[in-house]
Protein backbone atom coordinates (compact mmCIF):
# COMPACT_ATOMS: atom_id res chain seq x y z
CA UNK A 1 0.00 0.00 0.00
CA UNK A 2 1.49 3.40 -0.82
CA UNK A 3 0.80 7.13 0.50
CA UNK A 4 1.98 10.09 -1.12
CA UNK A 5 2.69 12.70 -0.19
CA UNK A 6 2.43 16.23 -2.49
CA UNK A 7 1.71 19.62 -2.62
CA UNK A 8 1.55 22.10 -5.42
CA UNK A 9 3.02 24.61 -3.80
CA UNK A 10 7.18 24.15 -2.29
CA UNK A 11 7.79 24.13 0.98
CA UNK A 12 4.35 24.08 2.87
CA UNK A 13 5.42 20.97 4.80
CA UNK A 14 5.57 17.68 2.52
CA UNK A 15 8.83 16.83 3.53
CA UNK A 16 7.89 17.24 7.26
CA UNK A 17 4.54 15.47 7.47
CA UNK A 18 6.56 12.45 5.16
CA UNK A 19 9.80 11.97 7.72
CA UNK A 20 7.29 12.48 10.78
CA UNK A 21 4.85 9.95 9.64
CA UNK A 22 7.99 7.87 8.85
CA UNK A 23 8.96 7.75 12.58
CA UNK A 24 5.50 7.25 14.14
CA UNK A 25 5.03 4.23 11.76
CA UNK A 26 8.76 3.35 12.23
CA UNK A 27 9.30 -0.59 11.72
CA UNK A 28 6.44 -1.15 9.39
CA UNK A 29 7.02 1.26 6.96
CA UNK A 30 8.92 2.41 3.95
CA UNK A 31 9.89 6.13 3.00
CA UNK A 32 10.40 6.59 -0.20
CA UNK A 33 11.87 10.31 -1.69
CA UNK A 34 10.77 10.71 -4.92
CA UNK A 35 11.65 14.25 -4.84
CA UNK A 36 14.72 14.23 -6.62
CA UNK A 37 15.81 16.95 -7.65
CA UNK A 38 15.50 18.34 -4.29
CA UNK A 39 15.70 15.29 -2.04
CA UNK A 40 15.58 16.14 1.62
CA UNK A 41 13.82 13.45 3.74
CA UNK A 42 17.52 11.95 4.73
CA UNK A 43 18.63 14.97 6.07
CA UNK A 44 15.82 14.77 9.34
CA UNK A 45 15.84 10.13 9.11
CA UNK A 46 19.44 10.23 8.69
CA UNK A 47 19.56 6.77 7.24
CA UNK A 48 22.73 4.54 7.11
CA UNK A 49 22.81 3.65 3.21
CA UNK A 50 23.65 0.03 2.22
CA UNK A 51 23.59 0.47 -0.97
CA UNK A 52 24.07 3.32 -3.85
CA UNK A 53 23.24 2.62 -7.19
CA UNK A 54 23.46 4.80 -10.46
CA UNK A 55 20.62 5.03 -12.63
CA UNK A 56 21.02 5.15 -16.42
CA UNK A 57 18.46 6.09 -19.15
CA UNK A 58 18.92 4.87 -22.86
CA UNK A 59 19.93 6.67 -25.04
CA UNK A 60 20.61 6.59 -28.84
CA UNK A 61 24.12 6.31 -31.08
CA UNK A 62 24.51 5.88 -34.43
CA UNK A 63 26.78 3.90 -36.16
CA UNK A 64 28.00 6.00 -39.24
CA UNK A 65 29.20 2.79 -40.91
CA UNK A 66 25.64 1.44 -41.32
CA UNK A 67 23.82 4.64 -41.62
CA UNK A 68 23.22 6.01 -45.23
CA UNK A 69 22.04 9.47 -43.45
CA UNK A 70 18.68 8.84 -45.19
CA UNK A 71 16.77 11.15 -42.08
CA UNK A 72 13.81 9.43 -41.11
CA UNK A 73 15.19 9.35 -37.64
CA UNK A 74 15.13 13.44 -37.15
CA UNK A 75 12.21 13.23 -38.32
CA UNK A 76 10.63 10.48 -36.09
CA UNK A 77 12.42 12.02 -33.24
CA UNK A 78 9.63 14.14 -31.70
CA UNK A 79 12.13 15.73 -29.15
CA UNK A 80 14.89 17.32 -31.81
CA UNK A 81 17.38 15.34 -30.14
CA UNK A 82 19.47 14.11 -33.21
CA UNK A 83 20.85 16.05 -36.13
CA UNK A 84 21.53 14.41 -39.53
CA UNK A 85 24.65 15.76 -40.79
CA UNK A 86 26.45 14.67 -44.03
CA UNK A 87 28.43 11.31 -42.88
CA UNK A 88 27.56 11.57 -39.53
CA UNK A 89 24.05 12.06 -36.84
CA UNK A 90 24.47 14.03 -33.59
CA UNK A 91 22.66 12.75 -30.67
CA UNK A 92 22.17 15.70 -28.02
CA UNK A 93 21.74 13.32 -24.87
CA UNK A 94 19.88 15.60 -22.92
CA UNK A 95 17.14 15.76 -25.21
CA UNK A 96 16.79 12.40 -25.92
CA UNK A 97 13.77 10.85 -24.02
CA UNK A 98 15.20 7.01 -24.74
CA UNK A 99 11.91 6.68 -26.02
CA UNK A 100 13.58 3.81 -29.28
CA UNK A 101 11.41 5.19 -31.93
CA UNK A 102 14.44 5.94 -34.07
CA UNK A 103 15.25 2.48 -33.30
CA UNK A 104 12.26 1.11 -34.35
CA UNK A 105 12.19 3.38 -37.74
CA UNK A 106 15.73 3.30 -39.03
CA UNK A 107 15.91 0.91 -42.18
CA UNK A 108 19.46 0.56 -42.03
CA UNK A 109 19.38 -1.12 -38.47
CA UNK A 110 22.35 1.49 -37.86
CA UNK A 111 20.68 2.92 -34.94
CA UNK A 112 21.81 1.52 -30.88
CA UNK A 113 21.63 2.19 -27.51
CA UNK A 114 23.68 3.06 -24.84
CA UNK A 115 23.30 3.59 -21.28
CA UNK A 116 23.76 6.87 -19.58
CA UNK A 117 23.69 7.35 -15.90
CA UNK A 118 21.16 10.26 -14.90
CA UNK A 119 21.42 10.12 -11.29
CA UNK A 120 21.58 7.63 -8.00
CA UNK A 121 19.53 5.67 -6.14
CA UNK A 122 20.28 5.08 -2.54
CA UNK A 123 18.54 2.57 -0.15
CA UNK A 124 19.55 2.15 3.80
CA UNK A 125 17.83 1.68 6.76
CA UNK A 126 16.61 4.52 9.01
CA UNK A 127 15.90 3.58 13.30
CA UNK A 128 13.65 0.38 11.36
CA UNK A 129 12.65 2.66 8.57
CA UNK A 130 13.68 1.28 4.95
CA UNK A 131 14.58 4.30 3.73
CA UNK A 132 14.71 4.51 -0.66
CA UNK A 133 15.77 7.71 -2.08
CA UNK A 134 16.53 8.90 -5.80
CA UNK A 135 19.21 12.33 -6.57
CA UNK A 136 19.27 13.51 -9.84
CA UNK A 137 22.71 14.40 -11.53
CA UNK A 138 22.95 17.93 -11.51
CA UNK A 139 22.64 19.91 -15.02
CA UNK A 140 19.99 16.68 -16.23
CA UNK A 141 16.57 17.99 -17.19
CA UNK A 142 14.35 14.80 -16.66
CA UNK A 143 13.71 13.47 -13.87
CA UNK A 144 10.75 11.30 -14.57
CA UNK A 145 12.77 8.26 -15.42
CA UNK A 146 15.11 8.57 -12.08
CA UNK A 147 11.51 8.90 -10.21
CA UNK A 148 10.08 5.46 -12.15
CA UNK A 149 13.46 3.82 -10.97
CA UNK A 150 12.70 4.88 -7.08
CA UNK A 151 8.91 3.19 -7.38
CA UNK A 152 10.49 0.83 -9.22
CA UNK A 153 12.83 -0.23 -5.84
CA UNK A 154 10.03 -0.43 -3.71
CA UNK A 155 8.15 -3.81 -3.32
CA UNK A 156 4.09 -4.38 -4.06
CA UNK A 157 3.69 -5.58 -1.23
CA UNK A 158 5.55 -2.64 1.19
CA UNK A 159 3.73 -0.10 3.13
CA UNK A 160 5.15 2.96 2.09
CA UNK A 161 5.15 7.10 2.42
CA UNK A 162 6.18 8.50 -0.56
CA UNK A 163 7.30 12.13 -0.82
CA UNK A 164 6.67 13.95 -4.20
CA UNK A 165 8.27 16.72 -5.32
CA UNK A 166 5.86 20.22 -5.77
CA UNK A 167 4.00 21.32 -8.31
CA UNK A 168 1.49 20.02 -11.23
CA UNK A 169 3.51 18.82 -14.00
CA UNK A 170 5.02 15.54 -15.14
CA UNK A 171 7.73 14.24 -12.44
CA UNK A 172 4.76 15.09 -9.84
CA UNK A 173 2.36 13.04 -11.54
CA UNK A 174 5.17 10.07 -11.88
CA UNK A 175 5.74 10.10 -8.44
CA UNK A 176 1.42 10.02 -7.70
CA UNK A 177 0.74 7.94 -9.75
CA UNK A 178 -0.36 4.41 -8.80
CA UNK A 179 -0.55 5.49 -5.01
CA UNK A 180 -3.30 3.89 -3.35
CA UNK A 181 -4.03 7.49 -1.28
CA UNK A 182 -2.48 10.97 -1.63
CA UNK A 183 -1.78 13.89 1.11
CA UNK A 184 -2.39 17.22 -0.20
CA UNK A 185 -0.60 19.48 1.67
CA UNK A 186 -0.96 22.79 1.87
CA UNK A 187 -0.88 26.36 3.89
CA UNK A 188 -3.38 28.76 4.87
CA UNK A 189 -2.34 31.71 2.84
CA UNK A 190 -3.02 32.81 -0.42
CA UNK A 191 -0.42 31.28 -2.64
CA UNK A 192 -0.96 27.76 -0.55
CA UNK A 193 -5.10 28.34 -1.62
CA UNK A 194 -3.84 28.75 -4.86
CA UNK A 195 -1.73 25.83 -5.49
CA UNK A 196 -3.58 23.76 -3.76
CA UNK A 197 -6.25 24.60 -6.44
CA UNK A 198 -3.93 23.61 -9.51
CA UNK A 199 -2.83 20.15 -7.43
CA UNK A 200 -6.59 18.92 -6.78
CA UNK A 201 -7.08 19.81 -10.38
CA UNK A 202 -3.94 17.31 -11.29
CA UNK A 203 -5.39 14.39 -8.53
CA UNK A 204 -9.02 14.39 -9.42
CA UNK A 205 -7.88 14.32 -13.04
CA UNK A 206 -5.68 10.84 -12.14
CA UNK A 207 -8.95 9.68 -10.47
CA UNK A 208 -6.33 9.33 -7.29
CA UNK A 209 -8.22 9.09 -3.84
CA UNK A 210 -6.52 12.66 -1.41
CA UNK A 211 -7.07 14.64 1.58
CA UNK A 212 -5.30 17.76 2.88
CA UNK A 213 -3.51 18.69 5.56
CA UNK A 214 -3.06 22.10 6.42
CA UNK A 215 0.21 22.98 8.06
CA UNK A 216 0.92 26.62 9.82
CA UNK A 217 -2.54 26.80 10.93
CA UNK A 218 -2.51 30.60 12.65
CA UNK A 219 -0.82 31.45 10.05
CA UNK A 220 -3.06 33.67 6.93
CA UNK A 221 -6.78 33.09 7.25
CA UNK A 222 -9.54 30.20 6.68
CA UNK A 223 -9.98 30.49 2.89
CA UNK A 224 -8.17 26.94 2.10
CA UNK A 225 -10.48 25.46 4.64
CA UNK A 226 -13.47 27.18 2.97
CA UNK A 227 -12.25 25.76 -0.16
CA UNK A 228 -12.32 22.64 1.24
CA UNK A 229 -15.41 22.73 2.55
CA UNK A 230 -17.06 24.24 -0.55
CA UNK A 231 -15.40 21.38 -2.85
CA UNK A 232 -15.83 18.29 -0.12
CA UNK A 233 -12.25 17.54 0.58
CA UNK A 234 -11.63 15.63 3.73
CA UNK A 235 -9.28 17.98 5.90
CA UNK A 236 -6.92 15.21 7.49
CA UNK A 237 -5.59 17.06 9.76
CA UNK A 238 -4.59 20.62 10.93
CA UNK A 239 -0.64 21.42 12.52
CA UNK A 240 -0.44 24.33 13.90
CA UNK A 241 2.30 27.31 13.31
CA UNK A 242 4.56 26.47 15.73
CA UNK A 243 8.15 27.70 15.96
CA UNK A 244 8.89 24.86 18.47
CA UNK A 245 8.60 22.57 15.07
CA UNK A 246 10.50 25.49 13.05
CA UNK A 247 13.51 24.81 15.40
CA UNK A 248 13.61 21.28 14.85
CA UNK A 249 13.61 21.48 11.59
CA UNK A 250 15.89 23.99 11.48
CA UNK A 251 18.56 21.75 13.96
CA UNK A 252 17.43 18.77 11.66
CA UNK A 253 15.20 17.21 14.17
CA UNK A 254 12.31 15.10 13.61
CA UNK A 255 9.14 17.29 15.37
CA UNK A 256 7.25 14.27 17.04
CA UNK A 257 10.91 13.13 18.32
CA UNK A 258 10.50 16.27 20.63
CA UNK A 259 7.39 17.70 20.62
CA UNK A 260 4.63 15.48 22.47
CA UNK A 261 1.68 17.36 20.99
CA UNK A 262 2.68 16.82 17.51
CA UNK A 263 3.65 13.28 18.36
CA UNK A 264 -0.27 12.92 19.33
CA UNK A 265 -1.33 14.86 15.61
CA UNK A 266 0.85 12.53 13.96
CA UNK A 267 -0.57 9.29 15.54
CA UNK A 268 -4.02 10.14 14.46
CA UNK A 269 -2.95 11.00 11.13
CA UNK A 270 -1.26 8.22 10.70
CA UNK A 271 -4.54 5.79 11.55
CA UNK A 272 -6.74 8.32 9.51
CA UNK A 273 -4.52 7.20 6.88
CA UNK A 274 -4.16 3.94 6.73
CA UNK A 275 -7.99 3.52 7.46
CA UNK A 276 -8.54 6.07 3.79
CA UNK A 277 -6.07 3.96 1.88
CA UNK A 278 -6.97 0.40 3.33
CA UNK A 279 -10.59 1.50 1.70
CA UNK A 280 -9.50 2.83 -1.63
CA UNK A 281 -7.28 -0.81 -1.80
CA UNK A 282 -10.57 -2.78 -1.01
CA UNK A 283 -12.50 -0.78 -3.23
CA UNK A 284 -10.26 -0.90 -6.18
CA UNK B 1 20.44 43.80 -24.58
CA UNK B 2 18.40 43.93 -20.87
CA UNK B 3 20.03 42.45 -18.16
CA UNK B 4 18.35 39.39 -17.18
CA UNK B 5 18.28 37.78 -13.52
CA UNK B 6 16.49 34.44 -12.15
CA UNK B 7 15.24 34.28 -8.58
CA UNK B 8 15.30 30.30 -7.83
CA UNK B 9 15.75 28.80 -4.34
CA UNK B 10 16.17 25.00 -5.03
CA UNK B 11 14.04 24.21 -2.09
CA UNK B 12 10.30 25.46 -2.37
CA UNK B 13 8.78 28.15 0.00
CA UNK B 14 11.80 29.95 0.79
CA UNK B 15 10.42 33.17 -0.38
CA UNK B 16 11.33 33.31 -4.02
CA UNK B 17 7.76 34.91 -5.10
CA UNK B 18 7.80 37.06 -1.80
CA UNK B 19 10.82 38.33 -2.29
CA UNK B 20 10.41 38.78 -6.48
CA UNK B 21 7.36 40.53 -5.57
CA UNK B 22 9.22 43.26 -4.11
CA UNK B 23 11.90 43.59 -6.51
CA UNK B 24 9.38 43.96 -8.76
CA UNK B 25 8.20 47.19 -6.69
CA UNK B 26 11.83 48.29 -6.61
CA UNK B 27 13.11 48.26 -9.88
CA UNK B 28 12.92 50.73 -11.87
CA UNK B 29 12.99 49.88 -15.82
CA UNK B 30 12.02 46.09 -15.82
CA UNK B 31 9.89 42.98 -17.12
CA UNK B 32 8.65 40.44 -15.00
CA UNK B 33 8.47 37.22 -16.26
CA UNK B 34 7.00 34.20 -14.08
CA UNK B 35 8.52 31.17 -14.91
CA UNK B 36 6.98 29.16 -12.26
CA UNK B 37 4.91 27.93 -14.83
CA UNK B 38 3.02 24.94 -13.03
CA UNK B 39 2.50 26.65 -9.71
CA UNK B 40 2.54 30.15 -10.86
CA UNK B 41 2.17 32.57 -7.96
CA UNK B 42 3.14 35.72 -8.94
CA UNK B 43 0.19 37.24 -10.26
CA UNK B 44 -1.68 36.81 -7.12
CA UNK B 45 0.22 39.83 -5.54
CA UNK B 46 1.12 42.06 -9.00
CA UNK B 47 -2.89 41.42 -9.85
CA UNK B 48 -1.64 42.09 -13.77
CA UNK B 49 -4.63 43.13 -16.29
CA UNK B 50 -3.57 40.63 -18.90
CA UNK B 51 -3.90 42.44 -22.39
CA UNK B 52 -3.09 38.64 -24.53
CA UNK B 53 -3.50 35.15 -24.04
CA UNK B 54 -1.80 32.43 -26.30
CA UNK B 55 -2.82 29.15 -26.51
CA UNK B 56 0.54 27.06 -25.76
CA UNK B 57 1.15 23.76 -27.84
CA UNK B 58 2.88 21.39 -25.63
CA UNK B 59 4.06 18.07 -26.71
CA UNK B 60 2.16 15.66 -28.80
CA UNK B 61 -0.21 12.60 -27.08
CA UNK B 62 -1.11 9.42 -28.67
CA UNK B 63 -4.83 8.16 -28.46
CA UNK B 64 -5.99 4.82 -29.92
CA UNK B 65 -8.75 4.34 -31.84
CA UNK B 66 -10.30 1.18 -30.57
CA UNK B 67 -12.52 0.71 -34.00
CA UNK B 68 -9.70 0.09 -36.09
CA UNK B 69 -6.90 -1.36 -33.19
CA UNK B 70 -6.55 -5.36 -34.11
CA UNK B 71 -5.20 -5.71 -30.65
CA UNK B 72 -1.78 -7.20 -32.64
CA UNK B 73 -0.16 -5.36 -29.65
CA UNK B 74 2.88 -3.98 -31.25
CA UNK B 75 2.37 -0.57 -29.44
CA UNK B 76 2.36 -2.24 -26.05
CA UNK B 77 6.20 -3.62 -27.01
CA UNK B 78 7.02 0.08 -28.36
CA UNK B 79 6.19 1.96 -25.36
CA UNK B 80 8.65 2.53 -23.08
CA UNK B 81 6.26 4.67 -20.82
CA UNK B 82 3.75 1.94 -19.49
CA UNK B 83 1.62 4.39 -20.70
CA UNK B 84 -1.11 2.18 -22.85
CA UNK B 85 -3.19 -0.70 -20.90
CA UNK B 86 -3.57 -4.08 -21.53
CA UNK B 87 -7.23 -3.51 -23.60
CA UNK B 88 -5.30 -0.79 -26.06
CA UNK B 89 -5.94 2.31 -23.96
CA UNK B 90 -3.85 5.23 -23.83
CA UNK B 91 -3.11 7.08 -20.09
CA UNK B 92 -2.85 10.75 -21.35
CA UNK B 93 -0.81 11.35 -18.39
CA UNK B 94 2.08 9.06 -18.54
CA UNK B 95 2.02 9.43 -22.58
CA UNK B 96 5.66 10.98 -23.49
CA UNK B 97 4.55 11.89 -27.50
CA UNK B 98 7.31 10.21 -28.35
CA UNK B 99 5.23 8.40 -30.95
CA UNK B 100 6.54 5.09 -31.29
CA UNK B 101 3.02 3.65 -31.25
CA UNK B 102 2.11 5.70 -33.89
CA UNK B 103 4.86 4.66 -35.98
CA UNK B 104 4.61 0.97 -35.34
CA UNK B 105 0.79 0.49 -35.78
CA UNK B 106 0.17 -1.71 -38.59
CA UNK B 107 -3.54 -0.62 -38.81
CA UNK B 108 -3.35 3.01 -38.07
CA UNK B 109 -5.06 2.90 -34.45
CA UNK B 110 -3.01 5.47 -33.36
CA UNK B 111 -4.35 8.98 -33.42
CA UNK B 112 -0.83 11.20 -32.44
CA UNK B 113 -1.71 15.19 -32.60
CA UNK B 114 -0.45 18.11 -30.48
CA UNK B 115 -2.14 18.74 -27.45
CA UNK B 116 -2.71 22.51 -26.29
CA UNK B 117 -0.81 22.08 -22.82
CA UNK B 118 -1.85 25.54 -21.26
CA UNK B 119 -1.78 28.94 -22.03
CA UNK B 120 0.33 32.48 -21.75
CA UNK B 121 -0.18 36.16 -21.01
CA UNK B 122 1.03 39.73 -21.78
CA UNK B 123 0.09 41.33 -18.95
CA UNK B 124 0.27 45.11 -17.11
CA UNK B 125 0.96 45.28 -13.66
CA UNK B 126 1.21 48.48 -11.42
CA UNK B 127 5.47 47.94 -11.89
CA UNK B 128 5.61 47.05 -15.60
CA UNK B 129 4.59 44.79 -18.37
CA UNK B 130 4.79 41.16 -16.85
CA UNK B 131 4.32 37.22 -18.63
CA UNK B 132 3.52 34.57 -17.53
CA UNK B 133 1.72 31.13 -17.99
CA UNK B 134 -0.34 28.45 -16.45
CA UNK B 135 1.01 24.87 -17.55
CA UNK B 136 -2.35 22.91 -17.67
CA UNK B 137 -2.17 20.28 -14.88
CA UNK B 138 -0.02 17.19 -15.29
CA UNK B 139 1.38 18.47 -18.50
CA UNK B 140 4.99 18.02 -19.21
CA UNK B 141 6.98 20.36 -22.15
CA UNK B 142 7.09 23.01 -18.77
CA UNK B 143 10.75 23.34 -19.79
CA UNK B 144 9.59 25.07 -23.07
CA UNK B 145 6.21 27.22 -21.52
CA UNK B 146 8.94 28.66 -19.16
CA UNK B 147 11.46 29.22 -22.66
CA UNK B 148 8.22 30.99 -24.19
CA UNK B 149 7.72 33.36 -21.75
CA UNK B 150 11.25 34.71 -21.00
CA UNK B 151 11.04 35.21 -25.26
CA UNK B 152 8.55 37.29 -25.01
CA UNK B 153 9.65 39.26 -21.94
CA UNK B 154 13.43 39.52 -23.37
CA UNK B 155 11.47 41.64 -26.57
CA UNK B 156 8.75 43.28 -24.63
CA UNK B 157 12.11 44.85 -22.83
CA UNK B 158 13.43 45.00 -26.17
CA UNK B 159 10.82 47.17 -27.45
CA UNK B 160 10.16 49.15 -24.49
CA UNK B 161 13.60 50.03 -23.72
CA UNK B 162 13.30 48.07 -20.59
CA UNK B 163 16.91 47.24 -18.62
CA UNK B 164 16.16 44.44 -16.57
CA UNK B 165 13.90 41.09 -17.31
CA UNK B 166 12.92 39.69 -13.65
CA UNK B 167 12.64 36.10 -13.87
CA UNK B 168 10.46 34.41 -10.47
CA UNK B 169 12.23 30.61 -11.31
CA UNK B 170 10.32 27.35 -10.31
CA UNK B 171 12.04 25.01 -7.24
CA UNK B 172 13.69 22.21 -8.01
CA UNK B 173 16.94 21.81 -10.45
CA UNK B 174 15.59 20.10 -13.73
CA UNK B 175 13.87 20.93 -17.07
CA UNK B 176 12.05 23.90 -15.84
CA UNK B 177 14.61 25.31 -14.00
CA UNK B 178 17.38 24.98 -16.95
CA UNK B 179 15.42 26.79 -18.55
CA UNK B 180 14.52 29.32 -16.56
CA UNK B 181 18.33 29.86 -15.87
CA UNK B 182 20.25 29.26 -19.14
CA UNK B 183 22.29 32.39 -20.70
CA UNK B 184 20.62 34.87 -17.67
CA UNK B 185 23.48 37.55 -16.64
CA UNK B 186 22.79 36.38 -13.19
CA UNK B 187 20.97 34.00 -10.86
CA UNK B 188 19.62 34.79 -7.24
CA UNK B 189 19.22 32.09 -4.76
CA UNK B 190 16.71 33.03 -2.17
CA UNK B 191 17.31 30.45 0.95
CA UNK B 192 16.26 29.62 4.51
CA UNK B 193 18.85 28.55 7.13
CA UNK B 194 17.81 24.92 7.46
CA UNK B 195 18.97 21.63 6.48
CA UNK B 196 16.88 21.41 3.65
CA UNK B 197 17.13 24.79 2.88
CA UNK B 198 21.45 24.27 2.76
CA UNK B 199 21.03 21.05 0.90
CA UNK B 200 18.93 22.15 -1.90
CA UNK B 201 21.13 25.84 -2.28
CA UNK B 202 24.37 23.84 -2.79
CA UNK B 203 22.61 21.86 -5.50
CA UNK B 204 21.86 25.38 -7.19
CA UNK B 205 24.72 26.41 -7.06
CA UNK B 206 26.15 23.99 -8.49
CA UNK B 207 23.87 23.87 -11.47
CA UNK B 208 25.33 27.73 -11.76
CA UNK B 209 28.52 26.28 -11.92
CA UNK B 210 27.49 24.11 -13.92
CA UNK B 211 26.12 26.45 -16.78
CA UNK B 212 28.55 28.93 -15.50
CA UNK B 213 26.02 31.67 -14.71
CA UNK B 214 26.88 33.91 -11.58
CA UNK B 215 25.04 33.38 -8.86
CA UNK B 216 24.15 35.48 -5.73
CA UNK B 217 22.58 34.41 -2.18
CA UNK B 218 20.18 36.08 -0.44
CA UNK B 219 19.46 34.68 2.87
CA UNK B 220 16.10 34.68 3.99
CA UNK B 221 14.48 34.74 8.14
CA UNK B 222 18.52 34.17 8.84
CA UNK B 223 17.86 35.72 12.27
CA UNK B 224 16.28 32.40 12.98
CA UNK B 225 19.40 30.46 13.15
CA UNK B 226 21.87 32.92 12.81
CA UNK B 227 25.31 30.44 13.46
CA UNK B 228 23.77 28.10 10.83
CA UNK B 229 23.18 31.29 8.60
CA UNK B 230 26.67 32.29 8.83
CA UNK B 231 27.85 28.69 8.24
CA UNK B 232 25.64 28.11 4.93
CA UNK B 233 27.12 31.73 3.58
CA UNK B 234 30.62 30.85 4.07
CA UNK B 235 29.68 27.15 2.45
CA UNK B 236 28.02 29.14 -0.52
CA UNK B 237 30.75 31.82 -1.00
CA UNK B 238 33.68 28.79 -1.20
CA UNK B 239 31.30 27.58 -3.75
CA UNK B 240 31.30 30.96 -5.73
CA UNK B 241 28.40 32.69 -4.27
CA UNK B 242 28.18 36.45 -4.10
CA UNK B 243 26.51 37.96 -0.95
CA UNK B 244 24.29 40.38 -1.43
CA UNK B 245 22.30 40.14 2.13
CA UNK B 246 20.16 38.73 4.88
CA UNK B 247 16.33 39.34 5.49
CA UNK B 248 14.60 38.92 9.08
CA UNK B 249 11.97 36.96 9.83
CA UNK B 250 8.59 38.70 9.69
CA UNK B 251 5.38 37.89 9.99
CA UNK B 252 4.58 41.25 7.74
CA UNK B 253 5.62 39.02 4.92
CA UNK B 254 2.92 36.74 5.38
CA UNK B 255 0.22 39.75 6.07
CA UNK B 256 1.36 41.50 2.95
CA UNK B 257 0.63 38.94 0.80
CA UNK B 258 -2.90 38.40 2.49
CA UNK B 259 -3.58 41.97 1.10
CA UNK B 260 -2.39 41.11 -2.66
CA UNK B 261 0.44 43.60 -1.72
CA UNK B 262 4.65 43.28 -2.16
CA UNK B 263 6.11 43.96 1.13
CA UNK B 264 7.61 47.08 0.61
CA UNK B 265 4.27 48.77 -0.59
CA UNK B 266 2.72 47.49 2.74
CA UNK B 267 4.34 48.59 5.66
CA UNK B 268 7.86 50.34 6.60
CA UNK B 269 10.32 47.88 8.82
CA UNK B 270 13.58 46.19 9.51
CA UNK B 271 12.57 43.53 6.70
CA UNK B 272 11.54 46.48 3.56
CA UNK B 273 15.26 47.73 4.67
CA UNK B 274 17.01 44.55 4.22
CA UNK B 275 14.96 43.78 0.93
CA UNK B 276 15.94 47.23 -0.71
CA UNK B 277 19.77 46.80 0.84
CA UNK B 278 19.68 43.55 -1.20
CA UNK B 279 17.94 44.59 -4.42
CA UNK B 280 20.58 47.66 -4.11
CA UNK B 281 23.23 44.94 -3.95
CA UNK B 282 22.42 42.96 -6.62
CA UNK B 283 22.14 45.96 -9.12
CA UNK B 284 25.11 46.95 -8.05
CA UNK B 285 26.53 43.33 -8.81
CA UNK B 286 24.71 43.20 -12.19
CA UNK B 287 26.06 46.07 -13.37
CA UNK B 288 29.60 44.89 -12.54
CA UNK B 289 29.50 41.55 -13.95
CA UNK B 290 30.09 41.30 -18.05
CA UNK B 291 29.09 38.03 -19.24
CA UNK B 292 32.40 36.47 -21.17
CA UNK B 293 30.41 36.21 -24.60
CA UNK B 294 29.64 39.97 -24.77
Amino acid sequence: MQISIASGKGGVGKTTIAVNLARIAAKDVTYADCDVEAPNGHLYLKPTIDETKDHSVKVARVDDAKCNSCGVCQDKCRFNALAVLPGHVMVFDELCHGCGACVLACPEDAIYEIERPIGVIETGRADGVRFVGGRINIGEAMSPPLIRAVKRAVAKDELVILDAPPGTSCPVVNSVSGTDYCVMTTEPTPFGLHDLTLAVGMIRRMGIPFGVVVNRVGLGDDRVHEYCRRENIEILAEIPDDRRAAKAYAEGIIAVDVIPDWHAIFVNLWQRLLARAASTNQSA
Amino acid sequence: MAKQITIISGKGGTGKTTLTASIAALAESAVLADCDVDAADLHLILTPHINETHDFAGGFSATIDPKACTSCGLCLDACRYDAISDDFAVNDLMCEGCGACFDICPAQAVIFKRETAGQWFESTTRFGPMVHAALAAGQDNSGKLVSQVRKRANEIAEEQNKDLVIIDGPPGVGCPVISAVTGVDLILICAEPTPSGRHDLLRVLELAGHFGIPAALCMNKSDLAPEKSREILSEAQQNGAHFVGSLPYDTQAVAAMMQSKSVVEFYEGPLVKAIEEVWANTTELVSSLTKPDN
